[in-house]
């Protein structure tokens, strides 16, 4: 295997656009403030405020909240006095022995295994980063942060709920479990986390201050 | 529209990394198997085999969308029979019954969007294929836009599952999924790899590569 250069000699600022290769050089940033390509208008980096503190913080929420989300029940029927009330794994658990396997292997991994895994690996990189221990041994973890993302559809799971719930109304009485509420929170400070880390203070030296 | 002639970091002989953005100049001996010297991520000029692997998820998708249509997505059995139910049946019950935002969402991230999808990712893949020049700004938006809203179909796989599992009151009612959910979830899947394979890069190459005086205005 050749190992690349690392380029000594490229100006430090210079980038590529992940999205249409422009080569230009990456603006300084406030805290808040966004970089975008000059040619395509993609995301090139943000400089979000008290990254690492703001998005460990609710990394940790979020991890309390999805265990929430799975050991309580997502949502109930009521119908002629019988009671039914599902949670996440149980509802897997009905699909697959209904022999809908790949349906239910498919939900498995979308709606509580990735997002699990994102939290994982979201919190394996930020508690090094934390401690001052940033290292490029944090980069195999990343990599599947990003690589898992969009895999992760906790928000879509929601809104079919939500849908199946509105089909159920009309002819049994629908509760809402304690684990809707918290995956619905969850969706909302998973997004915020997402938003609050840069994953550029992962790839700065350790005597590099932001 | 012509755009400011602009270097690349491909015409610059430099391989940016996909995970990290690092720039890396290949060695001159060969260019495989390359790593990123920062976070170690395989390094690649361009996703490898982009096109051929997007066509091939595509066409795969294209075929399955076909029995996620027409077979039955849900079986229920009640009191009153047994029922067989579609993704548009489904969508044509819920508007009868008077939830038409919910028919309106549920059509349009099981039918429109999957079939949109595909078209869309036919027709980047066509004309990074042709080396078009013609509308990249507006052909990158359509990229972004096929990437944010795959997730969204897998709405229906959700329903169903809440569906079944919710439907058991054995001599009452049941419900089961049919065999148009495995067909949909697939091609929820396949679609998402799909767009995950193609590289948007490609919309821009031919541009860096033709002379701005020799540019098609197609």
């Amino acid at each position: 295997m050749l190992a690349p250069d690392a380029h000594p000699l490229l100006p430090a600022d210079l980038i590529a656009c992940h999205e249409c290769d422009l080569l230009q050089r990456e603006p300084a940033l406030a805290p808040g403030e966004t970089a975008r390509c000059t040619r395509c208008g993609a995301l090139l980096a943000r400089n979000p405020p008290d990254s690492i503190d703001r998005s460990l913080a609710l990394a940790c929420t979020a991890a309390v909240l999805y265990l929430i989300a799975n050991l309580y029940p997502l949502v109930g029927l009521e119908m002629q006095g019988r009671r039914v009330e599902v949670t996440l794994a149980g509802a897997l658990h009905i699909l697959w022995h209904d022999g809908m396997g790949p349906v239910a292997a498919l939900v498995g991994v979308t709606a509580l295994l990735f997002p699990v895994l994102e939290l994982l690996m979201i919190l394996a990189v930020l508690v090094p980063l934390r401690l001052g221990r940033a290292s490029p041994r944090l980069a195999p973890f990343f990599r599947l942060v990003r690589s898992v993302q969009p895999w992760g559809m906790v928000e879509v799971f929601l809104l079919g709920m939500l849908v199946s719930l509105v089909k159920l109304s009309h002819l049994a009485t629908v509760i809402l479990g304690t684990a809707f509420w918290a995956m619905a929170a969850l969706i909302v400070v998973l997004t915020l986390a997402g938003r609050a880390f840069d994953p550029r203070l992962l790839w700065q030296t350790p005597g590099q201050t932001p | 529209m012509s755009p400011r002639p602009a270097l690349t970091a491909r015409q610059a002989g430099l391989l940016s990394c996909h995970i990290c953005g690092q720039l890396a100049r290949p060695p001159a001996a060969g260019s495989h198997a390359l790593r990123c010297p920062r976070c170690n991520a395989p390094l690649h000029l361009r996703k490898p085999a982009s096109l051929a692997t997007t066509w091939a998820l595509v066409l795969a998708a294209a075929i399955l969308f076909v029995p996620a249509n027409l077979l039955p997505m849900m079986t229920t059995a009640s009191l009153l029979g047994t029922q067989h139910d579609t993704i548009m049946s489904g969508v044509v019950f819920l508007w009868q019954s008077g939830s038409w935002p919910l028919a309106a969402v549920v059509f349009f991230a099981s039918v429109m969007v999957p079939l949109l999808k595909i078209m869309a990712l036919v027709y980047l893949a066509a004309s990074a294929q042709r080396r078009s020049c013609r509308q990249p700004l507006q052909r990158t938006r359509l990229y972004r836009l096929v990437e944010f809203v795959g997730r969204w179909s897998m709405l229906d796989i959700y329903v169903i599952t809440i569906l079944v599992a919710l439907v058991q009151f054995q001599g009452l009612a049941t419900i089961q999924a049919g065999p148009a959910a495995v067909a949909f979830g697939a091609v929820v899947v396949l679609t998402m790899f799909a767009a995950m394979s193609f590289d948007p890069r490609l919309i821009w190459d031919p541009l860096a590569d033709a002379p701005p005086s020799e540019q098609p205005h197609d």
